[in-house]
Parts: structure tokens; sequence; C-alpha cells
């Protein structure tokens, strides 16, 4: 018998032109609580996706309980005993706290194939009070409280006998007193002998359960330590210390007149008292974690989404912006973060696509001008650098880097004075990343305002005049890139909330 | 400057230009003429077929704008019931008094309203689809018609109103030469202007096209709006056809008219279809059922072929999407 419960050694797994991870290696002891860590894009998402069987490795062997294992499917990992218990809860709303548990694997009678409801509802009674929830097995799911709903996945896994159970974030959504209730839940299962893999970007959580943890970063496995024999600052290295190579073109912009002023902009739920700054020629980064109303801002900026208090300045004056068309038309762009769905129409044609924010350029009269459509769409496609055969390349055809750079085109169609990045170097490779970077620093030489959303450390660092970082909807930090580091970054972004 | 040359000429491909859903409209359109040609030997016969669009061209009115709404991935199921409310509005005012010319403009007016009003709901509720939203606009409107006139007929138009459906203008009937116009600028605004542009962009992808600032709920407004204009106008032909209008007329129209925008190639799912694909269409529906006519086929048999026409033609299409898409 192993003295592991779960083992993972020199796991390895490539999705096309990504390596999501690379010989990553885990073991996780009966009754013990191990912490996850890693920034956004780590891997942790894909190891976790690994265990449960929903991706499954390139190379890499899964031992359970000293047994190598093949987990081919959700369902092999369900029966070997692991379960996983996801940041949103992904129940069933209209069904009962006992439908929800028993989902899967209900009690039916062997004679009738009746399914037994009140065997049913006094187990699922039994599991929730062994887990001290105030609520009754009959509610219904949707009547819960995102804290509720998390302990019903928690007896959901104890139904279902499992010994590894892998919760990810699960603190992310909950007020301290709740995050209070869940650590003691998981405390009193690791004290019966359940495993527990707890992911989570909150410091606080590692160190007040965790008693070890693993860090993985760009796909790799940095090390495993006892939480009690890890400092802060040496963690914190282990998650960001990555080089910063020659990706980033030199920075020597003259900065010109502020051009863009927000001021106490506020939208309940999403953001609050937002205000910052943009001059010509400036790129500001915009970074924090996911979630932290980085995207929202920056669409109620360009209009998709409203807000509901403070004021924006542009050039001075102030502005209403109801709607993309009104920013656009003031010259405010914004590069939405996922290109397929909110960037490009993929059945298109490059010129179609590049032109689709342009069209009065390309049209007297309402009439459209192929011709110069055409010569628009060339000419920014060439100033970009797209590789494609021709401008009627359909956009569902290109790489994901080129696809970029045709909504860049688009962005450069308008005569804009502001352009709103977000992620724009999200899942494409290196060496597009770099062809990006040298667009965004060219387009601030000639004058361009611009605002780059963005949760890599290394870009948010290597490319901006100037940072802002977000946390639950605000602005935590401010610093210019000289005086910007890792550290700084990510402690404004997950410093605990007073 | 950049190493990489893109093209600006379109690539001639015989391939592509054979690979096109009109062609095989084309064929179906010939086949019923010869077909109709064998069925009556007065068939072939300029009267005769320009008699037989008078028949079946008031409906084509509905088919133009209902392509847009269709090519917005919507659908506009309440124009069989608009038909019925503006032509009954407009016989209830001219026979209390009203000249007939403003009450033909009212008319007009109650199908601008109803699709005004199918626009707004759908852009204002966006949880509710199309289809549920013109659902409910086809009993309510039907109702409103009903209200007004019970279950009863109206009629007695003056003399030159029968014009419209009846009429010629220089050997061709005014509602063929009318709708040759109309196809024509229907035809242009979808395939020539930054309006049509737009309207493929909703429909292919409304998200982006909002991002890219595409007033999406504005053109949608628009569209219906057009949709509830041109109904009207089919029922200004269908009343002067008939000399009189009741609360149950044109029932069923909303099917014929979506038929003839599907088999003319326009995705149910949005963003693709071409004005020639449901032009052709417009005609072939409308000659296989005078040809059905012709044999006596009865009304029921007619709605089982044509049902099965659509059938047919979804099913192709769908494999024509399916060819497309191996060929990656």
């Amino acid at each position: 018998m192993s003295k592991y419960i779960l083992e993972l050694k020199g796991i390895t797994k490539t999705f096309p032109g990504v390596k999501a991870l690379d010989n990553v290696c885990f073991q996780l002891k009966p009754g013990e609580i191990h912490a996850l860590m890693g920034e956004n894009g780590a891997g942790k998402s894909t190891f976790i996706k690994i265990i449960t069987g929903v991706h499954q490795p390139d190379e890499g062997e899964i031992y359970f309980k000293g047994e190598q294992v093949v987990i081919d499917n959700p369902n092999d990992s369900k029966k070997l005993g692991i379960a996983a218990i996801y940041q949103h809860a992904t129940s069933y709303p209209d069904l009962s706290v006992t439908e929800n548990i028993f989902i899967g694997h209900e009690y039916i009678c062997p004679q009738t194939k009746r399914l037994l409801w009140k065997k049913m509802n006094a187990k699922a009674q039994e599991y929730l009070d062994e887990l001290g929830a105030n609520f009754e097995s009959t509610t219904m799911m949707k009547a819960l409280s995102v804290a509720q709903q998390q302990i019903v996945e928690i007896a959901k896994a104890l139904s279902a006998n499992a010994e590894v159970i892998i919760m990810d974030e699960p603190t992310s959504s909950l007020t301290t007193s709740e995050s209070e209730d869940l650590y003691r839940i998981a405390e009193s299962l690791r004290d019966s002998g359940t495993s527990i893999i707890f992911i989570s970007h909150r410091f606080e959580d590692m160190y007040r359960l965790a008693d070890i943890v693993t860090v993985l970063r760009d796909s790799k496995y940095i090390g495993t330590w006892g939480v009690n024999e890890v400092s802060n600052e040496d963690l914190i290295k282990a998650m960001v210390g990555r080089e910063i190579t020659q990706l980033f073109p030199e920075k020597k912009r003259v900065l010109g007149k502020e051009i863009l002023k927000v001021h106490g902009l506020g939208k309940i739920g999403y953001f609050s008292d937002i205000s910052f700054t943009l001059r010509k020629g400036e790129i500001l980064g915009l970074t924090g974690l996911v979630g932290a109303g980085r995207t929202e801002l920056c669409q109620a900026i360009f209009g998709i989404h409203s807000y509901d208090k403070g004021h924006i300045y542009l050039e001075g004056s102030e502005v209403e912006i109801n709607h993309p068309s009104d920013a656009m038309q003031l010259g405010i762009g914004y590069l939405p973060e996922d290109r397929q769905a909110q960037g490009l129409i993929l059945e298109w044609g490059l010129e179609k696509n590049i032109s689709l924010s342009a069209l009065d350029k390309i049209s007297r009269n309402g009439w459209l001008n192929k011709k110069e459509e055409i010569k628009i769409a060339k000419r920014l496609a060439d100033k970009v650098n797209v590789k494609a055969r021709s401008v009627f390349d359909l956009a569902k055809q290109l790489s994901g880097g080129n696809q970029q750079k045709v909504v860049v085109a688009k962005l450069l169609t308008a005569d804009l004075k502001i352009i709103i990045l977000d992620e724009p170097t999200k899942g494409v490779d290196v060496g597009a990343k770099s062809a990006i970077f040298e667009i965004m620093t060219d387009l601030a030489v000639q004058g361009y305002a611009i605002i780059m959303i963005s949760s890599e450390m290394p870009e948010i660092l290597g490319m901006s005049d100037r940072i802002l970082v977000m946390r639950e909807g605000r602005i935590t930090a401010e610093m210019t890139g000289e005086e910007a580091s890792q550290e700084r970054i990510l402690e404004a972004a997950m410093k605990k909330t007073a | 400057m950049s190493s990489v040359n893109i093209q600006t000429e379109k690539k001639f491909s015989l391939q592509t230009f054979f690979f096109q859903w009109e062609w095989l409209l084309l064929l179906i359109f010939v086949m019923i003429n010869i077909i109709n040609a064998h069925l009556s030997p007065y068939y072939l016969n300029t009267f005769t077929l320009l008699d037989a669009t008078m028949g079946f061209l008031d409906k084509a009115f509905i088919a133009l704008p209902m392509a847009f709404v269709i090519i917005f991935g919507d659908i506009d199921i309440s124009v069989g019931s608009t038909v019925a409310l503006s032509s009954v509005v407009m016989a209830v005012l001219y026979n209390a008094g009203v000249p007939m010319y403003l009450a033909m403009l009212a008319c007009l007016s109650v199908g601008l309203i109803c699709g005004f009003i199918n626009g707004i709901l759908i852009v204002k509720f966006k949880e509710l689809s199309a289809i549920i939203v013109t659902l409910s606009t086809m009993i309510l409107y039907r109702g409103i018609a009903y209200i007004i006139l019970e279950n009863q007929a109206a009629g007695g138009f003056p003399q030159w109103f029968s014009f419209l459906g009846w009429g010629y203008i220089k050997g061709i009937p005014f509602i063929l030469a009318l709708f040759a116009v109309t196809a024509l600028v229907f035809a242009f605004l979808l395939h020539k202007t930054t309006f049509g542009r737009k309207v493929y962009a909703i429909g292919n992808n409304a998200v982006a096209s909002r991002f890219s600032g595409v007033k999406v709920d504005k053109m949608k407004v628009i569209v219906f709006t057009l949709t509830g204009f041109m109904t009207a106008v089919a029922s200004l032909f269908l009343t002067s056809k008939m000399g009189s209008t009741r609360p149950n007329i044109a029932s069923g129209y909303e099917l014929d008219a979506i038929a003839m925008v599907v088999l003319g190639g326009v995705s149910t799912s949005g963003g693709k279809g071409r004005m020639i694909g449901v032009i052709l269409s417009i005609f072939i529906v409308g000659l296989l059922r005078y040809g059905l006519g012709l044999i006596n086929v009865s009304s029921q048999i007619v709605l089982i072929i044509i049902g099965l026409l659509l059938i047919v033609s979804v099913m192709i299409s769908s494999l024509n999407i399916r060819m497309g898409k191996s060929k990656e």
C-alpha cells in the first residue's frame, strides 16, 4: 500500500499550439489538505481536469492508492472516489437539495425501479447535519446562498463516497464568516480521513487551512512545501518568478496631454468609485484577478454596459456613452476579450470583417463601395501584418494570432484616439504576442492612448507606462512602470479585505 | 514592409460557381414549368403565365422583407393576421365614409404599426424569441380584426380599387410590374447597401456586430416595421383581388411566405441567403400551386406537397453545409 492516495507523475498535456501542462508531479496523502497555487493560466484548471477525467494526459502516469489507473472520463474518476467542487456550483436550481445530491446515483427499489425518495431525503439530511448545514434536504436548490450550495456539493461528494475532494476557488464568492464555516467543514472532512485539494488565490485560505502547498507556473511544476516552512515572499516568487524575455519593445514614447478622465465611475455589483486619467501616447496597464471588474469597467466606458454613477470626460468635456457606436464616434475603440464571439464574424472574409466597424467610410449615401472596402482592408491587414492568402480568406481559417490582428485592424478603420485592449494576447503564441506588442507600441508612438487589460504579469510590466490594479471592483493600487514589481501587483490584487 | 502579399483579386472557381443553391432552384423552376405545360395545353401562353402570377404575387410582397427577418435568425409569423387586420380596418373605414385613398393609407399605417410593435417587443424582451412574440401578436392582431368586423364580410370598394389586383399596364399585370420594381429594390438593399451588410452581420453574430458599433436593436425594429408595412401592401392587393374582406382572410400566409424564403436558400439559423434565390422560389411555390390547381388537386394535397418540398430543400441545404464543412 502506497503512502499516497493519489499520485501523478510526469503529466504532460498539449492542446493545439499550447503546452498546458509540462511534466507535472503531484502527491496527495490520505487525510491531507493540499493547496494548489499559481497565476491565472499556470495550468491549475487543466491539471484538475486531468484528475477528474475531463482531459486525458498525453504523457504521465496516475496512481490511486498505489495502483496505476487510467481516467478516461469523469465517470471513471467518480468511481475511484474523486469529486470536484467548482467555483460556480454546477447544480440544478429547480430541483431539491436531495435530488441534487443523489443525481446519477439514486436509490432505486430493485423490483419496481421506483425512486426511494423517503430514504434519499433522510440520507441527504444526515449528510447535511454532519456538515452542520442550516437548511432542509427538501429545499429547492435555487433558494440557497452560494455558500449553502457549496455545502450541497460537498454532501454530493460524500454521497458518492469520495475520498479525494477537489475544491476549485470555493471561497472566492463567500463572505468571511461563510469561508470560516467552509474551513471548519474541510477540517472535519480531513480529520475523518478525506483528502482535499484546495485551489485558491487567497493566501489566507492557504495559511488557515492547508498542510502543504504545490505551486505551478507556466504549465510546469515548481515545487511543494510545507505551509509552515515557506515564507510569503518565497511563495510569491515561486508563483510569478519567471524571466521576462525580450518580448517587449523598448519604451521610448513621449506622453502627450490628458485625453480621458474617469471620475467616480460605479456600477452596483461590478465596480465602484473608479477614477483615473489617461494621456496621449500612454499605455495604461489594467490588471487584477479574473473577475475583479476590469472588463465590466472598460465595457462601460465603451458603451456595452451602462454605469450608475460617475462621469467620463474626453479631452476636458463630459461625454455620455450609451452605445458602442457613441464611443466609436467619440474615438474610443475596444478590442474584446473573446475575439471569436465578440470580435469577428467567423464565416466572413477579412475584408468584410475589417470594414464592419467603418461602414460609413466605404459607402456613399448608404451604397457600399466594394472596391474601396477591399483597398482599406488590404492596407490595414498589411499594416498589422496579417498572414493570409487573400482579403477574402474567411476569419475562421486564420490562426488565433492572425485573428487577433484582424480585430486590431478593425479598430484602425475608425478615427480613434483611445484604444482599449482586453486581454489582447489571450491564447496566441509567442510570435504573435510580440507582433501585437509591436503594433501597440507603434500606435502609442503615433499618439493613441491605450488601455490594456491583462492578467499576465510580464506583459503588464513589460508594456505599461502606468499600472492600475483592481480587486473586487475597486482600484487598489496605481504605480508607474518603473516602480512596479510583480510582488507589488500581486499583493494589491490579492490583498485581504480589511 | 510586409513580406506576405495579401491578394485582392477573387479567384474564379468553376466549382464554387456551380455549387450554388440557386442553380438547383432554377432547375426546379424549369421542371415545374415543363410539368405544368404537359398538364395544360394552354399553360405556355403569355397571357396564362401573366395571369398565373396575379394569383400568388400578393404573398411575394411579404416574402421579400421576411427574407431580412430570417437572415437575422428571427421569424415573423404574425404577417397573416396583419394582412387581415389592416384589410378589415380599411374596409370598415371606407364603409364609414372615409375616402378610399385615406382608407388605403390607414391600411398601410396599421401594417406599419403592427410591425413596429413586433420589433419593439422583440428588442425589449430579449428573453422572448421572435417566434413567441409574433405568435402572441398573431393571435392578438387576428383577434382585433374579429372584434372590429365580427365574423362578417365587408366590401363595396370603388371600381378603380380592383385595378390593383386585376389591372394591366401595357399588357403587364400591375402587380407583376410593381413586384419587379420592389424585388429589385429589396435585392439592392440587401446586397449593395450598408443596411443589408448590417443585416447579414447581425444574423451571423449579433454580439460582434454590437461591439463593432452596429445598432442591432434599431436595425431589428426597422426590419420588423418594414415587414409590417409590406404585409399591408400585400393586404391591399389581396383585398383588391377578392373585392371584399373578412377577418379570417390570409390565414396560412405566414407559412407560404416563410416557405418561399427558406426554399430560396435563406438559413433559419441566420446570416445566409440571397435575394435571387428568394425571388426564384417565390415563382416556384406560386407556379407549383397554379399547376396543381390546373389538375384540380385539392388544397390540402397542395399543402402536403409544399411541405414535402420544404423538407427536401432544407435537407439538401443542410447536406450542402455538411459537404462544405468536410472540405476544410
